[in-house]
């Protein structure tokens, strides 16, 4: 027991979404100081596992667990989770206009905390990790996500997830629609949180951003199960192939090595 | 960001409601009458004019049906309200000569930080009279008037009487009349040319006894080229039967003159809220309403500017709340009897648990007013399936060669809004208090600072626990 406190674990998930069985089962465990990335074909579930992990209400577990640092966090809701720190960096993060992105990093900052940051340290703190991120100082007067570039919008998601410091993070498609300049600046953010108190899962379909952000463990979803984990070289194997040697590869003793895996 | 403690004005201890002992000196016979109506003159001691004023008021009010639009009156009854009550015989000046309930209950209201922290000039509305006052004494030496409506009328009874009664007369609608029967209180500001009065002036108003109608009337005239904010709130304690709250607001903004009124109400679940607020706008002069209206179980208010002449500008603000049993039938109403003339309307309006709020306006454009610029924008946000949003946009353009816009939008909260907003650790309830806040910013922004925090706490108070 004592060597899955440090760890996000899923076990054996099953999850619906209107009565559509998308995740068939998925085992994954995440050691803080690790990072693990998720990677497979459109609609193989990623973006299902990432946001059941937060918990969002429309996607239903019917089987299976997941667990923080030894609790089984499966019933709680998103903002339980959060304040235990778990992190989710959204691929399409909402827009809430009205509200500035200073204003809800506060009340986000100090939900997570559970006590309130003095004003003045928390705007040091937030124009510090702006600047790292290369943020124009007016964008934390803007109003959340409203009218936000998709780079934006990423860049925001990343500066969220430096100022709460969660436990374990997971990056949903963060790699999608940024330029290159733009996906590099979000990965070097990525790099500098990296350490041993933080696990991270990078969900992606693409390995692009795994040249950045450089991944200690590789894992392929396919149909709502992880049919094959292994180390960095996964990744590269995928980008020469595509996933079409899944099809082709997919073999009884594979399926059965990932699953028990 | 600009970071400021709020002063207290107490408005969290409304959704329970706090009141103390009723100590009147006079308290007039409930119902409405002719004698009724002598009486309150007489003790006011006024003019002839006024009492003749009031008497004529009183006919066209018997005369008028109820109206049969907008919220549901049948339930008023007019002889089971009392029409004049005088707390106390002195008018207090400053706070010591004030008795000690009263002065219990302005603490409450937080009346003396407000005043301390960046007032000039407090006019505290307890009960039909104004007890106290108190004016910067820089504002009396620009030659600002700032008093209780009754007293300005012994006082300045030609400057009254010149501007009392014309921009909404008796017969303008049921209410209008009623309160020109039987008005009592209010403010009654003159700001002489080219005075910048640079501190907002507030009054506090607030209901206090059982079955009693509040009746104030509020006067505002700037003269040429002058500017004045002036600040209304209200908070009402709840009480099991019914009150009614019937005011009636005229200002007079002459050329390149500016004035802003901003209003937070919020009254007891049991308030009638009808209220009759109107402007008459002159050459290049500004007409700014910015209006928050919460609690009520039934609201009419239609904020009016009346553009005048060339240049003249209006613009009306406005939110309202509605939740469980509510009724919020606000909106704007803007005349545009002048070429060259602009005016915009943003209206947010908030339904919950049930409560039901309606957009009501009306833009008019006469057949010379050529050039006129007019937009419309307004909001509805619900916030579960059993509340209610209407939108009833009256639009009468007459002239060609204008600019009209027209938008409205009505939404529910999104769950993926929602979630985002949790996943950050915020609790249901937060998040939904968040988007809210968000979805009023555009008006709330325009409001002093401590309003501003207070009506959105106001709203996190009302949300609070009705979510499942």
């Amino acid at each position: 027991m004592s060597e899955k406190e440090n760890c996000l674990r899923i076990v054996d998930l099953h999850v619906q979404v209107n009565d559509k069985k998308i995740l068939k089962g998925v085992n994954l465990e995440i050691k803080k100081g690790e990072i693990h990335a998720l990677m497979g074909p459109n609609g193989s579930g990623k973006s299902t596992l990432a946001a059941t992990l937060m918990g969002h209400p429309n996607y239903k577990i019917t089987k299976g667990e997941i667990w923080l640092d030894g609790q089984n966090i499966t019933d709680l809701s998103p903002d339980e989770r959060a304040r235990m720190g778990l992190f989710l960096a959204f691929q399409y993060p909402s827009e809430v206009p009205g509200v500035t992105v200073a204003n809800f990093l506060r009340l986000a900052l100090n939900a997570v905390r559970g006590k309130d940051i003095p004003v003045l340290e928390f705007h040091k703190l937030l124009h510090e990790k702006m600047k790292e991120l290369k943020m124009d100082p007016s964008f934390a007067k803007r109003y959340l996500n409203d009218g936000f570039s998709g780079g934006e919008k990423k860049r925001n998601e990343i500066l969220q997830m430096a100022l709460l410091q969660p436990k374990y993070a997971i990056l949903d498609e963060t790699d999608s629609g940024l330029d290159i300049d733009a996906l590099r600046i979000v990965s070097e953010g990525v790099n500098r949180l990296v350490g041993p108190d933080l696990g991270i899962l990078i969900i992606t379909h693409y390995q692009r951003i795994l040249h950045y952000i450089e991944p200690h463990y590789v894992h392929v979803l396919y149909d709502g199960k992880i049919i094959e984990s292994g180390g960095k070289e996964l990744a590269d194997k995928l980008e020469k192939t595509g996933y079409d040697f899944i099809h082709s590869n997919r073999s009884e003793s594979v399926l059965e090595e990932a699953q028990n895996g | 960001m600009a970071e400021q403690i709020p002063v207290n004005l107490g408005i969290d201890h409304y959704k329970y409601g706090f009141k103390d002992p009723e100590k009147y000196v006079f308290k007039a016979k409930k119902g409405l009458s002719k004698e009724i109506v002598e009486e309150i003159s007489y003790l006011k001691g006024e003019p002839e004019w006024m009492r003749d004023f009031r008497l004529r008021a009183l006919e066209i009010f018997m005369k008028k049906p109820m109206p049969t639009w907008g919220v549901d009156l049948s339930t008023i009854d007019f002889d089971d309200i009392y029409y004049y009550i005088k707390p106390t015989e002195k008018k207090g000046r400053t706070w010591d000569d004030l008795p000690e309930d009263i002065k219990k209950t302005f603490d409450r209201l937080g009346i003396p930080e407000a005043e301390q922290k960046f007032l000039g000039g407090v006019g505290a509305q307890y009960e039909s009279e104004v007890v106290y006052h108190s004016l910067r004494k820089d504002l009396e030496k620009q030659g600002v008037i700032f008093l209780d409506t009754d007293t300005a009328l012994r006082e300045y009874p030609e400057l009254f009487k010149k501007y009392f009664g014309t921009v909404v007369p008796p017969g303008d609608n049921k209410f209008a009349a009623l309160n020109s029967a039987v008005w009592s209180g209010g403010s009654f500001i003159y700001v002489p040319e080219g005075v910048h009065v640079d501190i907002p002036l507030q009054a506090y108003f607030r209901i206090n006894a059982k079955n009693m109608g509040q009746f104030e009337r509020t006067l505002i005239i700037a003269d040429k080229g002058s500017y004045v904010h002036y600040v209304e709130g209200c908070t009402a304690p709840i009480y099991s039967s019914d009150s009614l709250h019937a005011a009636v607001v005229e200002i007079i903004v002459h050329e390149g003159a500016r004035v802003r009124y901003s209003t937070v109400q919020n009254w007891s679940m049991n308030v009638y809220n009808l209220v009759t607020k109107r402007a008459v706008v002159y050459r290049d002069a500004t007409m700014e309403w910015v209006d928050g209206n919460l609690g009520s179980k039934a609201t009419m208010k239609y904020p009016a500017v009346f553009l005048m002449e060339p240049g003249a500008r209006g613009e009306i603000l406005s939110i309202a709340f509605a939740g469980k049993g509510q009724h919020q039938d606000a909106g704007a109403k803007v005349i545009h009897f002048a070429p060259y003339t602009t005016s915009q309307v943003i209206s947010k309006s908030i339904s919950q648990g049930g409560g039901r709020s309606s957009y009501r306006g009306l833009l008019q454009v006469k057949e010379n007013a050529h050039h006129v610029k007019a937009s419309v924008r307004c909001d509805a946000l619900i916030l579960d399936d059993t509340s209610r949003s209407d939108t009833y946009p009256y639009m009468d353009i007459k002239a060609k060669d204008v600019t009209i816009g027209h938008e409205a939008t009505v939404s529910k909260i999104g769950e993926e809004q929602l979630f985002y907003l949790m996943s950050r650790g915020l609790d249901e309830n937060e998040a939904m208090a968040l988007i809210v806040r968000g979805f009023i910013e555009p008006v709330v922004k325009e409001l002093p600072m401590e309003y501003a925090v207070e009506l959105n706490r106001l709203i996190e108070l009302q949300m609070e626990g009705s979510i499942g």
